[in-house]
């Protein structure tokens, strides 16, 4: 990879200046992945704990703010950002773009999403990390001691602006930045699914931001929200919150969705079965997904006919969810099938994430759901849905996409082993939850008594959790290991989208010439009617490419700095913080940085060293 | 009106907030953040109607409220719209000139609202409305605040582009951001419609 306007800075620099998209991808991708192992962490430690009855592992206290720091940070810092890795790195390949809409603001969205990420995990060395659960509920929330859930609060907040952006980014990336002959019904599922993810993170993150800034205002300022006393109503924080949270959990699982799609019909060697009717299943399950959100308040007290009208709605999300599965089974069906670990994943993803769909209409019925609230029954559903859904999503991205994002491929042959580890061990974690709810056993609690029936599941699924943990070793191994493989990269797979019709690492100019799309699956077309190369859309000349900014890091730094001044209330601090922010916001705002042109010769000299 | 002087030499396109793919791509991403904004107020919105009632003893919506004030605020945030609408008509002629005349008229009609509202916040605190009172206290001050706090980053940006661009004429660079400001005024004069319907409308008659 050769840049001129880079290559004389520094190697860091260029990376925390960088607006190559494929850059900020990778950034996002990794740090999330370093998140997600300090979150499994946090599980397994809450397991050792759960092992046997009364263990005095962590404590009581301890053991609330791992569990919330679990969630958290699952959610929030890791599974979204490796997805916003992938779409960052893929959307523009897909799509026939040399970049995202908003460079700029592309990379200030990642380091509001460190940023937030550290000043969470400060929490730990400042008396205390929060210990309110992911959800936060008022009163708890309002009236936990000490600085926890204010850090909980700041870290949210500064991420949840930086995730917003990259919502609109997205959004405004496939709607205007498309190949020609790319239509929307062109597009291939992973984008349409990034593109209805984006949608959701548009209208769902504003309200976590009003519910967060209440809960800010009641711990910090003296607002009354929440302080039922002056007249504050602690429902309204479940309400802001599931209204933001429910949108969420459709914001992990799109993406997902958009993976497997893409996934199933490479190795099936078939077109996906019902592209139309998978695009408009996307559409209405990002539809539903915002008229849902109380099934998770039913035992509140919302009355009869609230409950019904949110158990139908949520009921009703079935169906274009059984849709989707139903089509990739039908991709599946008379393909020539390859077994590689990323459509292993995809295959088990299948019936697990069913599992979790059943267990999730059994949870919106709601005269049912006063039995299974607040139980294992809950943990078990979820994780179903998420480790089923949305982390073998993950997994089955970084297969498929690693030899286009890195330069090459994972080695099957451990992939495997990571695949199967991973896989028995997730149904041994959480297979056996479902039943130690229905006997009984409440979620969030730190310990149970001996001589309850509730031993030996629980010491199955802490089993569980270790032999997940040791896969996910492996696959870190795998990583190292694998190094060498860089033969076959460019197209490892036989693709069928456009990210595999450029080479590996991907120059970054992406296409030297856009590409001309003539059919769905436009390399596949090609590949079957042309030459096997997307045919150009232009002839060869100057590329015009954005400068790389130093200012984000600047505007996410001076957030984060306020923050700290509101979460210990200083004055001074959030002064000086908004005025680093707001400066950087000037200077950019002022300063005309009109980009570079990348000369035909360099484009050429690269096309020769790829022959 | 004096055009002969304003037009500049370069040829713009009828609209040149719209004419570069940057232009686009900031005029739709402006309007999807508009649509974000929206739900944040009516989050807001949705709170104060959960806690307008709530006074706990504290002063409430009708001891408190003047309609002919905030009558008053109303107008001349209404009138700072359609200063900025004849910014953007004079924009699309190519008039410089008067483009950032309007817009200043804009930037001094916003000075004045928010003249009224802190002058209004400092007599609510007189007659005993502080900060946690009650949670009608609470919420009427975040939902008016929020309002309060986005006219005052609009007078900044605008002031910030008019002092930047005092001397460029109009550009294909500087239309869409002159563009996207004045889409961002409009949006906070209708959220105010929407305050003085179901603050102080309500709050004084309902």
């Amino acid at each position: 990879m050769s840049n001129s306007a880079a290559s004389s800075k520094s190697v860091i620099w260029d990376w925390i200046t960088t607006v190559d998209h494929k850059k900020i991808g990778i950034l996002y991708f990794l740090t999330g992945l370093f998140f997600f192992a300090v979150a499994g962490l946090e599980a397994i430690l809450m397991r050792i704990q759960l092992m046997f009855p009364e263990m005095s592992f962590l404590g009581e206290q301890t053991y609330n703010e791992i569990l919330t720091m679990h969630g958290t940070m699952m959610l929030f810092f890791a599974a979204m950002p490796i997805f916003f890795g992938f779409m960052n790195f893929i959307i523009p390949l897909q799509i026939g773009a040399r970049d995202v809409a908003f460079p700029f603001l592309n990379n200030l969205g990642y380091w509001l999403f460190l940023f937030g990420g550290i000043i969470l995990n400060v929490s730990w060395f400042t008396g205390g990390a929060p210990d309110a659960g992911w959800t936060a509920y008022a009163p708890l929330s309002s009236n936990s001691p000490g600085h926890g859930v204010d850090f909980y609060v700041m870290g949210l907040q500064v991420s949840g602006i930086g995730t917003l952006m990259s919502g609109i980014n997205f959004l405004v990336t496939v709607i205007n930045m498309r190949a020609p002959g790319m239509s929307m019904m062109r597009m291939p599922l992973f984008t349409w699914s990034s593109f209805v993810t984006s949608m959701l993170i548009l209208f769902a993150f504003p309200a976590l931001t009003i519910g967060l800034l209440l809960l800010m205002l009641d711990r910090i300022f003296g607002g009354a929200f929440f302080d039922v006393g002056l007249g504050g109503n602690v429902v309204i924080w479940q309400h802001l919150f599931w209204i933001f949270g429910h949108p969420e959990v459709y914001i992990l699982i799109l993406p997902a969705f958009g993976i497997f799609s893409e996934v199933i019909p490479t190795f099936a060697k078939k077109r996906l079965f019902g592209y139309t009717a998978m695009v408009f299943a996307t559409l209405i399950i990002g539809f539903l997904g915002f008229m849902v959100w109380a099934h998770h308040m039913f035992t509140v007290g919302m009355g009869p006919v609230a409950n019904a009208v949110f158990a139908v709605a949520t009921m009703a999300i079935a169906v274009p969810t059984g849709i989707k599965i139903f089509n990739w089974l039908l991709t599946l069906w008379g393909g020539r099938i390859r077994f590689t670990v990323a459509n292993l994943f995809a295959l088990a993803f299948i019936p697990s994430f069913v599992m979790g769909g059943v267990t999730g209409v059994m949870l919106a019925t709601s005269a049912a759901n006063y039995q299974f609230h607040d139980t294992y029954f809950v943990v078990a559903h979820f994780h179903y849905v998420i480790i089923g859904g949305s982390v073998f999503g993950i997994f089955a991205g970084v297969f498929y996409w690693w030899p286009k994002m890195f330069g090459y491929r994972l080695s099957e042959a451990w992939g495997k082993w990571f695949f199967w580890l991973f896989l028995i061990g997730f149904h041994l974690t959480f297979f056996v939850q479902h039943f130690l709810g229905l006997m009984g056993m409440p979620r969030r609690i730190a310990s149970y008594l001996d001589g309850q029936d509730l031993n030996d599941l629980n010491f199955i699924s802490t089993m569980g959790a270790f032999l997940m943990g040791i896969a996910f070793i492996l696959l870190v191994i795998n990583v190292f290991i694998s190094r060498k493989n860089t033969t076959n990269v460019n197209d490892p797979w036989d693709g069928r989208t456009l990210e595999w019709s450029i080479p590996s690492p991907v120059p970054h100019y992406n296409f030297a010439q856009t590409p001309l799309v003539r059919e769905l699956d436009g390399l596949w077309f090609e590949k079957m009617n042309g030459d096997g190369r997307m045919k150009a859309a232009e002839p060869l000349d100057e590329i015009h490419m954005p400068n790389g900014s130093i200012l984000p890091f600047f505007i996410a730094l001076g957030l984060s700095i306020a923050s700290f001044g509101v979460i210990f209330t200083s004055w001074i601090v959030i002064i000086v913080g908004l005025l680093v922010t707001f400066a950087a916001m000037f200077i950019r705002s002022i300063k005309e940085d009109h980009g570079y042109h990348v000369p035909v010769s360099e484009i050429k000299a690269d096309q020769e060293v790829e022959k | 009106m004096a055009q002969n002087e304003a037009i500049t030499p370069q040829i713009l396109p009828p609209n040149p907030e719209k004419a570069t793919l940057e232009g686009r791509n900031k005029y739709l991403a402006f309007w999807f953040f508009l649509g974000g904004e929206t739900v944040l107020f009516g989050s807001l919105f949705g709170t104060y109607l959960g806690l307008r009632s709530s006074t706990e003893g504290g002063p409430g919506p009708a001891d408190l409220f003047h309609l002919d004030l905030v009558f008053i605020m109303t107008m001349i945030l209404l009138t700072s719209s359609l200063t900025s609408v004849f910014a953007v008509i004079n924009m699309k002629r190519g008039n410089f000139k008067m483009l950032l005349v309007w817009m200043w008229a804009t930037v001094i009609l916003g000075l004045g609202f928010l003249g009224f509202e802190i002058y209004e916040f400092y007599e609510y605190a007189h007659q005993g409305l502080g900060y946690g009172v009650s949670a009608f206290a609470s919420s009427f001050y975040t939902l008016v605040g929020t309002h309060g706090a986005h006219v005052t980053f609009g007078v900044l940006w605008i002031t910030t582009l008019l002092i930047r661009y005092r001397k460029s004429g109009i550009t294909l660079t500087n239309a869409p951001k002159f563009y996207t400001a004045v889409l961002y005024w409009h949006f906070i004069d209708v959220v105010w419609v929407f305050i003085f319907t179901v603050v102080y409308l309500l709050g004084v008659g309902g």
